[in-house]
């Protein structure tokens, strides 16, 4: 059996009016599956959670059940569960909307992986430009505390849940997991070193299970679905439905909630398909640090294992759409420039390295690069790559390497007219 | 222990001897060859903070279980009160939270939103990152730029037009992927959304603004503004049932949001149907 092209699932109580509030969730099965949660053992939801196999939604596709099995079952210390909604990966555009039209599936999330972990606080990590999402979170936590759904003895079952919206500050950083539990500490946001990890030692040095917003807000369907249910959508390894974020050159941009293992060419089908008719480019499948497909890579399944079969990655299904009209080194420029500003100093080959990426791109685009800088620009991305202390330094060099594999001759063509000055001024 | 020298000569010559601290028995104020005019008075600044924001640092204190994890909101808190922050709302933290000046400093610097110069009563932040770039941003702030200039100077990044702390006046930046994507080119005011812009909407918009006008956004709460948002973030929403109701009943049902569900709603189609009663699976209690 194959699922429907959009399978709304998270998103289908988007249209409703007033989707946000307590009384329409409750209308359209909300916290039915607390309900039954809270009736099960913390060991069964975990098992649930990994026979279904759904993978986080932040970018790295780890195993949500499995992380959350290396909670350790004692309580000597107190669990936190950590929720990531600093959602700041260009291109990425899900968790804020869903927060906004849905707070409350985000919130029953909660409760029923707190319940799972042993966790009696959980924190929710919004950046803090998301204003109207945190109002709503805020106003759905109010709701479901003055209904039982969080607080003491949740529903009578004993289990005490607090939760705390939390606001960010503006440091995309603070979306790398570790970073996120300093910044939450009170402390400049900057990643730690792995192993501890957070499960063994996170929030306050205590376990800590870090998700995104969108895993989380998975689960309440897959407690009330079950993991066959789930794994009627998407594919083998990569199961469930996805937020797919379509932006940029297309005719109806928006959020389009499919089946992992869509390719861009149905997506395309989805959205009205290229904006005016004219030609795609490029496009990302899952944000800036995933790196650039082209017009080759219409038919790639967009799953975890599909987009890494092809090159790149899934991440976030950003999924950003440039047609013919845009330069590449430009928007790699663009990126880089956002990985300078965004480096958090700690390590050398991030800070230095995107410092000089951005600069050699900047003069390129000018006007006055060399073939040379080419080779530069890979080799300091060779030294970025691999050796950075957290995956935003990888990630930056995404567009980079990306962009030269399929569009080298744009970076030549930028370099052109500089050729024959300088075989000038070496005669 | 090391005495006291003469002034070291600049170069790579080395010092013959090393210096030491004033004791507490040196009249540094007297011994001071800039008495007059570069000696920092003793007094400790008078506080901008009144026993209201104390109260309300302390209940922040109080919401988390360790008192450190409160310095992000009572930045914001901060910000609320004097509309950046200042060496005194650094103070105020530390003093609140048993830090240094030094240790709030250091975070209050990392992060891009505490801003350090008074902020205008509204903040525009406009996205140019790649993909709105792409479609208009870099141009909406390049206009928006040279419109609030003056002397055929463009206002820059984190720059006011007109004077903080007075109606219309209005500080731009330029801000990375406000994840809005899909709605874009977009621009913040006060971290409401503004969707799909052009540089004669945004124009539009800040005139208004500057007119002391307060355009609703097209996602968000009825405008306010940066410090009465300011106080959201740090976690204080109106008391007022009825004001806070509409704060959070804002739009946000854009087209763009809709599209997948409104698509799959006209097409009839669904995620497949859940059984009844799917159970929960058998495992062995631990
Ligand atoms: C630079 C950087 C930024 C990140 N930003 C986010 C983010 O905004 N939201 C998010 O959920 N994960 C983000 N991640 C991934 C997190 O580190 C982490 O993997 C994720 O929150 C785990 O949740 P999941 O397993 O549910 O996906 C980021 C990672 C890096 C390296
Ligand atoms: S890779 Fe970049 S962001 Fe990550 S720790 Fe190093 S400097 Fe910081
Ligand atoms: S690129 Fe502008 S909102 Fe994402």
């Amino acid at each position: 059996m194959t699922a429907d092209p959009i399978t709304p699932v998270l998103t289908k109580r988007w249209l409703s009016p007033q989707s946000w509030r307590l009384s329409t969730y409750e209308d359209l099965e909300g916290y039915s599956a607390l309900r039954k949660a809270l009736k099960g053992s913390p060991e069964q939801l975990v098992q649930l959670v990994k026979d279904s196999g759904l993978r986080g939604r932040g970018g790295a596709g780890f195993p949500a059940g499995v992380k959350w099995s290396f909670m350790p079952p004692n309580e000597d210390k107190p669990h936190y569960l950590v929720i990531n909604a600093d959602e700041g990966e260009p291109g990425t555009c899900k968790d804020i909307p869903l927060m906004m039209a849905d707070p409350h599936s985000l919130i029953e999330g909660c409760v029923i992986a707190a319940y799972a972990m042993r966790s009696h606080h959980c924190f929710i990590y919004v950046r803090g430009e998301a204003l109207h999402p945190i109002r709503r979170l805020n106003a759905a936590v109010r709701e479901a505390q003055a209904a039982g759904y969080l607080g003491a003895d949740i529903l009578g079952s004993g289990f005490d849940l607090e939760l705390t919206v939390h606001a960010g500050a503006g440091a995309y950083i603070c979306g790398e997991e570790t970073a996120l539990l300093d910044s939450l500490e009170g402390r400049r946001g900057q990643p730690r070193l792995k192993p501890p990890f957070p499960a063994a030692a996170g929030l306050y040095a205590a376990p800590t299970t870090v998700n995104n917003v969108e895993t989380i807000a998975s689960v309440p369907y897959i407690v009330n679905g079950g993991a066959d249910w789930f794994r009627q959508m998407g594919r083998e390894k990569s199961p469930g439905p996805k937020i797919f974020s379509i932006s940029g050159h297309v005719e109806r941009p928006g959020q389009y909630e499919a089946p992992l293992g869509t390719t861009l060419r149905e997506l395309l089908e989805l959205c009205g398909g290229m904006k005016d008719g004219i030609p795609l480019k490029f496009w990302t499948p899952g944000g800036s640090s995933t790196p650039l497909f082209t017009a080759e890579h219409l038919d790639v399944p967009l799953d975890f294992e599909g987009a890494a079969e092809a090159g790149s990655m899934l991440g976030t299904t950003a999924v950003q759409i440039f047609n013919e009209t845009v330069s590449v080194p430009w928007a790699v420029m663009k990126w880089t420039q956002f990985y300078e500003h965004e480096s958090c100093g700690k390590c050398t080959p991030c800070r230095e390295g995107t410092y000089w990426l951005a600069q050699i791109l900047e003069r390129m685009v000018d006007g006055h690069g060399t073939e040379e800088d080419i080779d530069t620009l890979l080799d300091v991305c060779d030294n970025i790559f691999g050796r950075s202390f957290c995956a935003l330094g990888d990630g930056a060099v995404s567009p980079i390497t990306s962009g030269i594999k399929y569009f080298r001759d744009e970076f030549l063509a930028l370099c052109e007219s500089n050729k024959r000055e300088l075989v000038g001024a070496q005669a | 222990m090391t005495t006291p020298s003469e002034t070291p000569r600049p170069g790579a010559e080395p010092a013959k001897e090393t210096f030491a601290a004033a004791g507490a028995d040196v009249d540094v104020v007297g011994i001071s060859p800039v008495r007059e005019e570069g000696m920092l008075a003793d007094e400790p600044l008078a506080s901008p903070f009144d026993a209201a924001t104390v109260a309300e640092a302390q209940a922040l204190a109080a919401r988390y279980p360790q008192s450190r994890s409160a310095l992000l909101p009572m930045l914001h808190l901060v910000q609320s009160v004097q509309g950046y922050v200042s060496q005194e709302g650094i103070a105020f933290c530390g003093e609140q939270l048993g830090l240094s000046e030094a240790e709030v400093s250091a975070v209050a610097t990392f992060y891009t939103m505490y801003k350090r110069k008074p902020c205008g009563e509204h903040l525009v932040s406009v996205c140019t990152n790649t993909l709105c770039a792409a479609l208009g941003g870099d141009a909406i702030y390049k206009r928006l730029g040279e419109h609030l200039g003056e002397d055929g100077k463009p206002l820059g990044h984190e720059q006011t037009a007109g004077t903080p702390g007075e109606q219309g006046s209005i500080t731009i930046e330029h801000a990375e992927c406000l994840a809005a994507c899909d709605l874009g080119p977009v621009l913040q005011v006060n971290y409401e959304y503004y969707d799909n812009q052009t540089p004669d909407s945004a124009v539009e918009l800040v005139d208004a603004l500057r007119r002391g006008e307060k355009p609703a956004p097209t996602r968000g709460a009825p405008l306010s503004d940066f410090k009465a948002v300011e106080r959201q973030l740090a976690g204080f929403f109106p008391e007022d049932e009825e004001a806070y109701r509409i704060d959070v009943d804002g739009p946000s049902q854009a087209v763009e949001t809709l599209r997948g569900a409104q698509l799959a709603a006209d097409r009839g189609w669904t995620a497949p149907a859940m059984a009844d009663d799917a159970p929960l699976p058998e495992v062995e209690a631990k």
